[in-house]
C-alpha cells in the first residue's frame, strides 16, 4: 500500500470523505473514486452502475464498485439525475485501477443544484483526511 | 479414547508451556453462573462394538420395502463406483476451497458438476448447490425479486408444486411484503395459468415439472404467458432424471431452473442430505446465491480453479448477501457429477427411457385391471391412480408384512383426492413387481 | 533448522471430464430390459443432455487424480478458525450406510421408521441436555439455515407479543452469515463494538438495547475465540426490554460440559453438527444446523415435530404457532446419524475432555507462537485464538503471503482476514484431536516461515512453490467469469 504522499490527488476535483472525487464537465458533473480508493481495494472487477435517468440525493447509494475481496458502496457527491454511465467498464474494470481520475470515470450527473460541487472537499482538506486515517 | 490422543505426559508439558496448573485453570474466565451445575446426563461411553450392535439394532427396524415411492425423493441404483469414490478421505474430509492451491480435486469436481448441471437443465450456468430443492426454490424466488429490484408484489406459484416446497417458499417470505398467490389445476393435472394474464405486481411465476402429481408441464407455452408479465419465470423439479427424456427448462423460457438432484447418485437416506441445484442465464449471475467456482490459471500459466464472485457471499457482503448460504451440499454434488459421469449421455438417456416405459407399462396393466387414472397430460415415472376404497386396509397390510409400499396415500395431501395413489415406477421395479402389485389392488 | 517438506504425492495432470471419453462408452450397468417401449409425445423429447462418455476405468482414474490434489483432516493439520476440523471418526461413515439407515424412503409409513425416529429423538435429547435448553428442531440443513430459523423463531416471538421489531444487535466479531440471516428476516443489523478486551461490554448493549430492537445475536466463545464474559449481564439488558438472546454455537467445542448455555441467558442457539460433532465437511457441506430453544419458543418451532405416544414415534404438524418449515422433508438424517454416533462413542466425560482438551491446544499454540506472531489479545484463550501479520509488516510480507507459504510446509492454512475486527487475522483452531507434536511441528514451521520473511521473503510472496498449483489468479476469475466448460 502506498503512503499518502505517494497517492496522486489532483487540483482541480471536489472529494468526498467517503473517497470520491468530482469535477464539473460543462453544466455536468464527472464522478468516480481516488487513487485512495482504488488502492484500498486491491484489483476491481465489477462496477454496479444505475441507470441512465434516475435521480438520487447528495449522499445516497447509486451503486457498488467490487474487487476480489470486498465491495465498497458508491455515494452521490451532488444530489442529481445520472446522464451517463461508463460502459468501457464492463469489460475493463481494471481502468478505474490504472486510470481512476480518466478513464476510470463512473458516472455523470446533471446536478439539482450546479453550485453544491462547491461544497465538496478541496484537495488539501481531503490529503489532511487521509492523512488522519 | 481413541479421537484423543493426549497422554498425561503431553498434558503435563503443555500446560507448563502455557503456565497454568491444571486444564480447570483454562476455563477461568467463565463466570460461576454461568457453569454447569452437573455432569450431562448422556449415555455411557460405548466402545466401537458397543455403538455398531446399538446402531445396527435401530437400523434394522426399517427393512428393505419394494417402494413404489416418489413424491420428491426416487430410489434409483447407485452404481458401486460412485460409492466407492467417494468414499475418498481427501473429497470427503475436505473443508470449503477457500484454499484453492490445496483444494483443486473439489474444485474441478465442482467445476464438472456446474457444467453437467448447466448441460442438464439447458441454462447457462449452474452455482455449486444449494441444500435442497426447497430451499433452492426459496432462493430462486429471492433471486428473482433481486433480478427484478422489488420489494413488493406478488410471488406466484403452481399449486402442483410439492407441497412441502410450497411451506417452505412460505417461510421464508413471510418476513416479506411478497404476497404468496396460487394457479389452479387444470382436469389434465397440469397448471391452470390462464389466471396470470389478469394479475399485476407479478414478480416471478414457478412452476413445478414434473410435478407433484407426475404430469409433465408445457413450459414453453407457460413461458410464453409468463414473459408476456415481465415477471421471472423459475421452474423447479424433484425428478431431474426427467430431463433425460424431456426438453430441459433452459430452451423453454425459464430464467431460473432449481430443484432436488437426491436422484442423481444419493441415496434416499429419509430425506437427506439432498442436493438443492440451481441454474440460470448469465447476465443473472451476480444475483445468484451460493458458492460459485471459475476457471482461472495459477502464476506459471497453468490452468486451475477457484471459488469466484465471492462479493455475493455472506462472508464479504454481509447483511447485503445474495443469501445468507455458506455450508451447501458439496460432496453430494460432486456426487452427482461422479453418477452422471458414470451415466453418461447414452446411459442417461437410456435410463430415463427404462424409467418412462416402466411407468407406461403400470399405467397400462392398472388400466386394463380397470382403474381409473384421472389425469391424462404425459408424465415421467410418476402418476395417480385412483384405488378402490377398501385399498386402504390393503396398504398398511402391504407395507407391513408383504414389503410393499403402494404408492403415497393422497389422502392426507389433498382431501379431494382421497382415495387416490401416487405411484412411482424407478429402474429398480421389475415387471414382475408391477404384475404383483395389480394383482393386490385387483383383488 | 526446519526445511519445506510439503509434497503433494503423484502431480497428475488431469483434464476436464467432457475432454475424455468416446461416445458410446459407458460406466453405468443397466437392468435388463422387461417391457417394451411405449411411445413419447415427439415435440417433447430431447437428444441430450450433452454429456461425456466415459467407460468405468476412466471414471474412476479421474477421481482418484482429482482427490489427491485435495488436503483433507485426514492429510494433515487444518487449523482453520470456528471450522472445528476435527477428525471424523469412520465407524461413524460406516453405520450412516447401513441399509436401514441410507435406503429409507422418507415418506414411508411411520410404523417402519422406528428405528430412523429414535436416532433422532435421541439426538433431540442430547443436544437439549448439552445445551441446558428444552426443546430441539433437527431440521435446519446448515449453520446458516440454523440461524435463518432462530431469527425467525424470535421474529414470531415479538409478533405474539404485539410488538414487531426492527432491529437486531449484531457484533463487530460476528461470523458473515449473522448480520445476513438477520437481514433476510427482515432485521436491520445494528453492530455492537467489542471492547479493548475483546469481548462485549455490558454498556455497550445498554447504550444500543430498546424496545425496536429483537435482541442480540452472539457468538460465544467468539471469534477472537474469547469467552464472553459479560453474557449474563447482557441477557438481562436484552430480556429486561423484551428482546431475545441468540447464540451462534458454531464454537461450542470449547464449551462442553462447562458452560450451561441456558443457564447463561440464551434463549436460541444453533450448533453445528460438522463442526462441534465431528461428522465430514465434504469439501463444503451437506452439514446440519439444529436449534435448540428455551421452552417459551417451542412452540414456533418449524413442523413437523417428533412426538412420541406409549413408546411409539411419529411426525406431527399440530402446531398452530409454527414459522412452517425449513427443509423439504426432515432434515439431513444422514448427517445427523453420524453426530449421534459421536455423542454415543464419547459420552459425558469424554465430550468434557474434548473442550478441555480443544482450549488446551490453542493456548499452547497461542504461547509459543506469541513471541513469532503479534498477538492483540494476549491473555487465555479458548479453542481459538487470532493472531495478527503486524510482526511481518516491515519485510513486506502479509497475512496471506505467510499463509501460503504454511502450505509448503506441508501445513493448511488458519483462517485468514477473519474477524474482521483484526486486520490480517489468522484465526487459528487446531481441534483436540491434534496431537502435541503435529503442534510442535506447526509452530516450527511457523518460525521458520518469519526467519525467511526477515533474510528470504520473496519466498512467501511467491508461495506456494511446493503445491502443484501456484498462487491462483483470483482477480480473473472474477472479471471475467468462467464458471462452466
Amino acid at each position: 500500500m502506498r503512503s499518502v504522499d505517494e497517492l496522486v490527488l489532483p487540483e482541480a476535483l471536489g472529494y468526498t470523505e467517503n473517497h470520491e472525487w468530482a469535477r464539473k464537465d460543462g453544466s455536468e458533473v464527472v464522478a468516480g473514486i481516488t487513487d485512495y480508493a482504488q488502492e484500498e481495494l486491491g484489483d476491481i472487477v465489477y462496477a454496479e452502475l444505475p441507470e441512465i435517468g434516475q435521480s438520487f440525493e447528495k449522499g445516497a447509494e447509486f451503486g457498488t464498485v467490487e474487487s476480489v475481496k470486498a465491495v465498497a458502496e458508491l455515494y452521490m457527491p451532488v444530489a442529481g439525475e445520472i446522464t451517463g454511465i461508463n460502459q468501457e467498464l464492463e469489460n475493463r474494470p481494471d481502468l478505474v485501477n490504472e486510470d481512476p481520475y480518466g478513464r476510470g470515470w463512473l458516472v455523470t450527473i446533471k446536478p439539482a443544484d450546479p453550485g453544491e460541487i462547491q461544497s465538496l472537499m478541496d484537495k488539501t482538506a481531503y490529503y489532511e483526511l487521509l492523512k488522519g486515517l | 479414547m481413541r479421537y484423543l490422543p493426549h497422554t498425561d505426559s503431553d498434558i503435563a508439558a503443555m500446560l507448563k508451556a502455557i503456565g497454568v496448573d491444571s486444564t480447570d485453570d483454562l476455563f477461568a474466565n467463565i463466570p460461576e453462573a454461568a457453569r454447569s451445575s452437573r455432569e450431562m446426563d448422556l449415555p455411557p461411553a460405548m466402545s466401537e462394538w458397543e455403538m455398531r450392535a446399538y446402531m445396527e439394532r435401530l437400523a434394522a427396524e426399517s427393512p428393505d420395502h419394494k417402494i413404489f415411492l416418489g413424491a420428491g425423493k426416487y430410489d434409483h441404483y447407485i452404481p458401486a463406483t460412485v460409492t466407492n469414490l467417494l468414499e475418498r478421505s481427501e473429497l470427503l474430509t475436505s473443508y470449503t476451497p477457500y484454499q484453492p492451491e490445496v483444494s483443486q480435486g473439489t474444485l474441478q469436481a465442482v467445476y464438472e458438476y456446474q457444467t453437467l448441471t448447466a448441460r442438464l437443465l439447458g441454462l447457462e450456468i449452474s452455482n455449486a448447490s444449494m441444500y435442497d430443492g426447497a430451499s433452492a426454490l426459496a432462493e430462486s424466488l429471492l433471486m428473482a425479486t433481486r433480478i427484478r429490484k422489488k420489494s413488493k408484489g406478488k410471488i406466484v406459484l403452481s399449486s402442483l408444486i410439492h407441497p412441502s416446497y410450497c411451506q417452505v417458499v412460505k417461510t421464508y417470505f413471510r418476513p416479506t411484503p411478497f404476497e404468496i398467490t396460487f394457479l389452479p389445476v387444470l382436469a389434465d393435472g397440469r397448471t391452470d395459468v390462464s389466471a396470470l394474464a389478469d394479475m399485476g405486481d407479478v414478480v416471478a411465476v414457478a412452476v413445478q415439472s414434473p410435478n407433484f402429481l407426475g404430469c409433465v408441464e408445457d413450459l414453453a407455452g407457460f413461458g410464453d404467458l409468463v414473459t408476456q408479465t415481465k415477471a421471472i419465470f423459475v421452474t423447479c423439479f424433484t425428478e431431474p432424471l426427467a430431463y433425460g427424456l424431456y426438453q430441459p427448462p433452459g430452451g423453454q423460457g425459464a430464467d431460473i431452473a432449481c430443484g432436488e438432484g437426491g436422484s442423481l447418485g444419493l441415496p434416499p437416506g429419509y430425506g437427506g442430505p439432498g442436493l438443492g441445484m440451481l441454474a440460470t442465464k448469465m447476465d443473472y449471475v451476480r444475483r445468484m446465491p451460493g458458492r460459485v467456482v471459475g476457471k482461472t490459471t495459477d502464476a506459471n500459466g497453468k490452468d486451475g480453479f477457484v471459488l469466484t464472485l465471492a462479493t455475493r457471499e455472506q462472508h464479504i457482503r454481509r447483511a447485503r448477501a445474495t443469501s445468507n448460504i455458506c455450508t451447501n451440499s458439496n460432496f453430494c454434488a460432486i456426487a452427482a457429477a461422479v453418477y452422471m459421469a458414470c451415466l453418461g449421455k447414452t446411459g442417461f438417456r437410456e435410463l430415463a427411457r427404462l424409467n418412462y416405459d416402466k411407468t407406461e407399462y403400470l399405467k397400462q396393466q392398472l388400466r386394463r385391471a380397470g382403474m381409473t387414472l384421472p389425469f391424462g397430460a404425459p408424465t415421467f415415472n410418476e402418476f395417480v391412480v385412483k384405488l378402490p376404497p377398501d385399498f386402504k386396509r390393503k396398504y398398511a397390510d402391504l407395507a407391513a408384512s408383504g414389503g410393499i409400499v403402494a404408492g403415497l396415500p393422497l389422502a392426507d395431501w389433498y382431501p379431494e383426492l382421497a382415495d387416490h395413489y401416487l405411484l412411482c415406477v424407478t429402474e429398480k421395479i421389475t415387471r414382475a413387481d408391477m404384475d404383483q402389485l395389480v394383482k393386490e389392488v385387483s383383488e | 533448522m526446519k526445511q519445506p517438506s510439503a509434497t503433494t504425492g503423484l502431480k497428475w495432470d488431469e483434464p476436464l471430464l467432457w475432454e475424455k471419453g468416446q461416445s458410446g462408452r459407458s460406466a453405468f450397468s443397466l437392468p435388463a430390459r422387461d417391457v417394451e417401449r411405449f411411445a413419447v409425445e415427439s415435440n417433447m423429447e430431447r437428444q441430450g443432455p450433452d454429456f461425456p462418455d466415459l467407460s468405468e476405468p476412466e471414471v474412476v482414474r479421474h477421481y482418484t487424480r482429482l482427490s489427491q490434489w485435495n488436503y483433507g483432516i485426514d492429510s494433515g493439520l487444518y487449523p482453520l478458525g470456528s471450522c472445528t476440523m476435527k477428525y471424523n471418526p469412520k465407524i461413524n461413515e460406516a453405520i450412516a450406510a447401513l441399509p436401514g439407515f441410507a435406503n429409507p424412503h422418507p415418506l414411508l409409513p411411520e410404523q417402519s421408521c422406528q428405528g430412523i425416529l429414535r436416532v433422532m429423538a435421541e439426538l433431540e435429547r442430547f443436544l437439549a441436555e448439552i445445551t441446558g435448553l428444552d426443546a430441539v428442531s433437527l431440521q435446519p440443513a446448515a449453520g446458516a439455515q440454523g440461524e435463518l430459523t432462530g431469527m425467525l423463531l424470535i421474529r414470531a416471538y415479538h409478533e405474539s407479543q404485539g410488538s414487531p421489531r426492527s432491529k437486531l444487535l449484531v457484533p463487530d466479531t460476528a461470523h458473515g452469515t449473522n448480520p445476513a440471516s438477520a437481514a433476510i428476516c427482515g432485521y436491520q443489523p445494528v453492530a455492537v463494538t467489542s471492547n479493548e478486551r475483546g469481548i462485549l461490554s455490558a454498556e455497550a448493549v445498554a447504550g444500543l438495547m430498546d424496545e425496536q430492537t429483537a435482541g442480540i445475536m452472539v457468538t460465544n466463545p467468539n471469534t477472537l475465540g474469547l469467552f464472553e464474559e459479560n453474557i449474563m449481564t447482557i441477557a438481562e439488558i436484552v430480556h429486561e426490554k423484551g428482546g431475545q438472546v441468540y447464540c451462534d454455537g458454531a464454537n461450542m467445542n470449547a464449551l462442553f460440559g462447562r458452560v450451561d448455555m441456558g443457564k447463561s441467558g440464551v434463549d436460541v442457539l444453533h450448533l453445528n453438527l460438522h463442526k462441534t460433532f465431528s461428522t465430514p465437511h465434504g469439501g463444503g457441506g451437506p452439514g446440519a444446523g439444529p436449534v435448540c430453544v428455551r421452552q417459551h419458543l417451542e412452540k414456533y418451532l418449524p413442523v413437523p415435530r417428533l412426538v412420541e405416544k406409549q413408546g411409539r414415534l411419529s411426525w406431527s404438524s399440530d402446531a398452530p404457532d409454527t414459522i412452517g418449515r425449513m427443509h423439504g422433508f426432515f432434515g439431513n438424517f444422514g448427517v445427523m446419524v453420524k453426530a449421534c454416533c459421536y455423542i454415543l462413542s464419547m459420552g459425558a466425560e469424554n465430550l468434557q475432555k474434548v473442550s478441555e482438551l480443544a482450549v488446551l491446544n490453542a493456548n499452547y499454540l497461542k504461547e509459543n507462537l506469541k513471541q513469532t506472531l503479534h498477538l492483540p489479545y494476549d491473555r487465555l484463550c479458548m479453542h481459538e485464538c487470532v493472531f495478527t501479520d503486524k510482526n511481518q509488516a516491515d519485510c513486506h510480507v502479509n497475512t496471506l503471503d505467510i499463509a501460503k507459504r504454511l502450505i509448503d510446509y506441508g501445513f493448511h492454512p488458519p483462517t485468514i482476514y477473519f474477524p474482521l475486527v483484526v486486520h490480517g487475522a489468522l484465526m487459528t483452531e487446531p481441534t483436540e484431536t491434534e496431537t502435541k507434536e503435529t503442534l510442535d511441528g506447526y509452530i516450527a514451521a511457523v518460525q521458520a516461515i518469519d526467519r525467511e520473511a526477515r533474510t528470504a521473503p520473496e519466498l512467501l510472496r511467491q508461495a506456494p512453490t511446493a503445491s502443484r498449483l501456484g498462487r491462483l489468479d483470483e482477480t480473473t476469475a472474477a472479471r471475467s467469469p468462467c464458471l462452466t466448460g
